[in-house]
């Protein structure tokens, strides 16, 4: 290899590349987005339990309502509402507007922060109401 | 390219501005106008199963049966949810999956998974609501 073909610029390879919030975003993005493929089997799980007669919803609600299942149902609610932010940042990102810094970390951080507010916000008050 | 007299292609292939794969920009276009529509639609997809969080039977088959809203809205939920991640998981597949077999039978087994689960939800949601 000639030294300038080794001075050329590497495309960002994850073991040498330093980690960013905006690269660690689209990463999480993109395993949300996968996350919430494998969550939609426990919605039509749900749905086809309900449908199904009130034997196999009581086996479906004492699932969900189970410890494990709260869990689980909370870490994906976690994951749609990040990947929703996340899917707007994107969007505002395709219209050519707030790439430039510091906007691009401000977008990311309401992302991080905002996902995981929601999450907490959407819990509170459903548990608040049932 | 239009006046090339060595081209190949026709003016009707020009004016469609389709090559030999057929297809253009689609994936990505469908991407985004399905993330549009699901923004107000997961927002009040999540509205909804947090209200039926510890409901009983009869009251989960009340929200559906009795009104009109819930039911739309999860339709319209699964079916562009189904759309969607089948969009997106066929772009993991082709950024991870180099197997040419693998590959082809990965975003086959991905069509028929989405296809699968859309219509599992949407007939739930029909009969819930029509019965």
């Amino acid at each position: 290899m000639s030294e300038v073909e080794r001075r050329r610029p590497l495309s960002p390879h994850l073991q040498v590349y330093r980690p960013m919030l905006t690269m660690m975003m689209s990463i999480v993005h993109r395993i949300t987005g996968a996350a919430l493929y494998g969550a939609t089997l426990l919605l039509v799980y749900y749905l086809v339990a309900a449908a199904n007669g009130p034997a196999s919803f009581a086996t479906a609600s004492g699932l969900f309502s189970s410890i494990i299942g709260q869990i689980v149902l909370f870490g994906f609610t976690w994951a749609l509402f990040h990947h929703l932010l996340g899917g707007i940042r994107h969007a505002i990102w395709d219209t050519g507007y707030g790439m430039d810094h510091p906007v691009r970390e401000y977008l990311a951080q309401g992302t991080a922060i905002g996902g995981i507010a929601l999450t907490i916000l959407v819990w509170a008050l459903a548990y608040a109401m049932r | 390219m239009a006046n090339d007299p060595g081209s190949l292609r026709t003016a009707l292939g020009r004016v469609r501005f389709l090559g030999s794969a057929k297809s253009g920009t689609h994936h990505a276009w469908h991407m985004r106008v399905t993330s549009v529509a699901l923004v107000p639609l997961a927002v009040l997809f999540v509205w909804i199963v947090a209200s039926l969080a510890g409901k009983d039977y009869n009251a989960v088959r009340a929200m559906f049966a009795d009104r009109f809203a819930p039911a739309a809205v999860m339709i319209l939920f699964i079916a562009t949810s189904a759309y969607h991640m089948m969009l997106g998981m066929q772009t993991i597949i082709e950024d991870y999956v180099h197997d040419e077999p693998v590959k082809t039978w990965s975003i086959i087994g991905n069509l028929l998974f989405s296809i699968l689960v859309g219509f599992a939800g949407l007939f739930a949601v029909l009969k819930l609501s029509l019965t």
